[in-house]
C-alpha cells in the first residue's frame, strides 16, 4: 500500500487541542511531547485494529464491528475507556436514527403536498427527491470498504 | 465530551468525535489483515483514541514529580511508557533518551561481556 508516512499521523491541531483540555490550565506542552503524543495515538490505532480484527476473524466477519472494538479495549487492558465508548456508541446510534426518520417524515410531508399540486410538476420533484434521499441513506448505511 | 456534530462536512462526518474519521479509516486500513471496517466501528476507533489521548497526557503529567509542575516534556511520556504496563506497547516508540557517550559506554560494556561468555558453557549463560 503506497502510504505516504504523514498519511498515517493524526492532524496536530486536534491532537494539540485534545491534550490541552486534559491537562489542568497553563500547563504546556513540548513540541517533541506533542509529536510523540500523535504518534502513540497513530501507534493504537493498529494496535487496536488488529486486536478488534482477531475477534472480528473469531466470529467469521470480515467486517469489523462495534463490539470487536469493545472487546479489543478489554483485551488491551484500557477497560476505562468501554463505559464512556459504549456511551457514545448509544448516543451514535440515536442520532442516526433521527437522522433516517427525519428524512422519512421529509418524504411523508412531501407527499401530502404533492396531493394538491399538478400532477405532472410534482411527480418530476418526488423523483429528484428519492434519488437524493436514498443517496442520503446509502451513505449512512454504506460499510466502510475500499 | 458529549461532540454533538459541529459543523458537518459533506459527507456527514465528524460527529461525537474531532478526529477525523477519514484519517482513522486510512491509519486502520493500512492493517494487512482488516478487509472491510463498519461506520460504528470507525467512530468508536476514533472516540477511543481521543480518550487514549487524553489518558497518556494526563498519566505522564502525574508521573512526573508530582509537584505542579509547568510542561509536560518527552522524557515524562518515555517514562511514562516504560514504567507502565498498559502502556508497554508503546516503549519501543517512545525510547528513552540518554546521551551518545554514555550509549556508547554500554555498547562497550556489553561487548567486554559477550567476550568473557565466550569461555563458558551454554547453561553458564542461560543462568547469567
Amino acid at each position: 500500500m503506497a502510504e505516504r508516512p504523514e498519511d498515517l499521523n493524526l492532524p496536530n491541531a486536534v491532537i494539540t487541542r485534545i491534550i490541552k483540555e486534559a491537562l489542568p490550565d497553563g500547563v504546556n506542552i513540548s513540541k517533541e511531547a506533542r509529536s510523540a503524543i500523535s504518534r502513540a495515538a497513530s501507534v493504537f490505532v493498529l494496535y487496536a485494529t488488529s486486536c478488534a480484527n482477531n475477534f472480528a476473524m473469531k466470529g467469521k466477519r470480515k467486517t469489523l464491528n462495534a463490539s470487536d472494538v469493545l472487546s479489543a479495549m478489554e483485551e488491551m487492558e484500557f477497560q476505562r475507556f468501554v463505559t464512556p465508548l459504549k456511551e457514545a456508541l448509544e448516543a451514535y446510534r440515536r442520532e442516526q436514527k433521527g437522522k433516517k426518520e427525519a428524512s422519512e417524515q421529509k418524504k411523508k410531508d412531501k407527499d401530502k403536498k404533492t396531493d394538491s399540486e399538478e400532477q405532472d410538476k410534482s411527480r418530476e420533484e418526488d423523483d429528484e427527491d428519492e434519488e437524493r434521499l436514498e443517496e442520503e441513506e446509502q451513505n449512512e448505511e454504506e460499510e466502510v470498504d475500499n | 465530551m458529549a461532540d454533538a456534530a459541529v459543523g458537518k462536512d459533506r459527507c456527514g462526518e465528524q460527529r461525537l468525535v474531532s478526529l477525523p474519521l477519514s484519517r482513522i479509516r486510512v491509519i486502520m486500513k493500512s492493517s494487512p489483515e482488516v478487509s472491510s471496517i463498519n461506520q460504528e466501528a470507525l467512530v468508536l476507533t476514533a472516540k477511543a483514541t481521543e480518550l487514549f489521548v487524553q489518558y497518556l497526557a494526563t498519566c505522564s503529567y502525574r508521573h512526573g514529580s508530582g509537584k505542579a509542575r509547568k510542561a509536560l516534556t518527552y522524557s515524562d511520556l518515555a517514562s511514562t511508557a516504560e514504567d507502565s504496563e498498559t502502556l508497554q506497547f508503546l516503549a519501543d516508540i517512545l525510547p528513552k533518551k540518554i546521551l551518545a557517550s554514555k550509549y556508547l559506554k554500554m555498547l562497550k560494556e556489553k561487548r567486554e561481556e559477550e567476550e568473557e561468555h565466550d569461555g563458558e558453557s551454554d547453561i553458564g549463560e542461560v543462568l547469567a
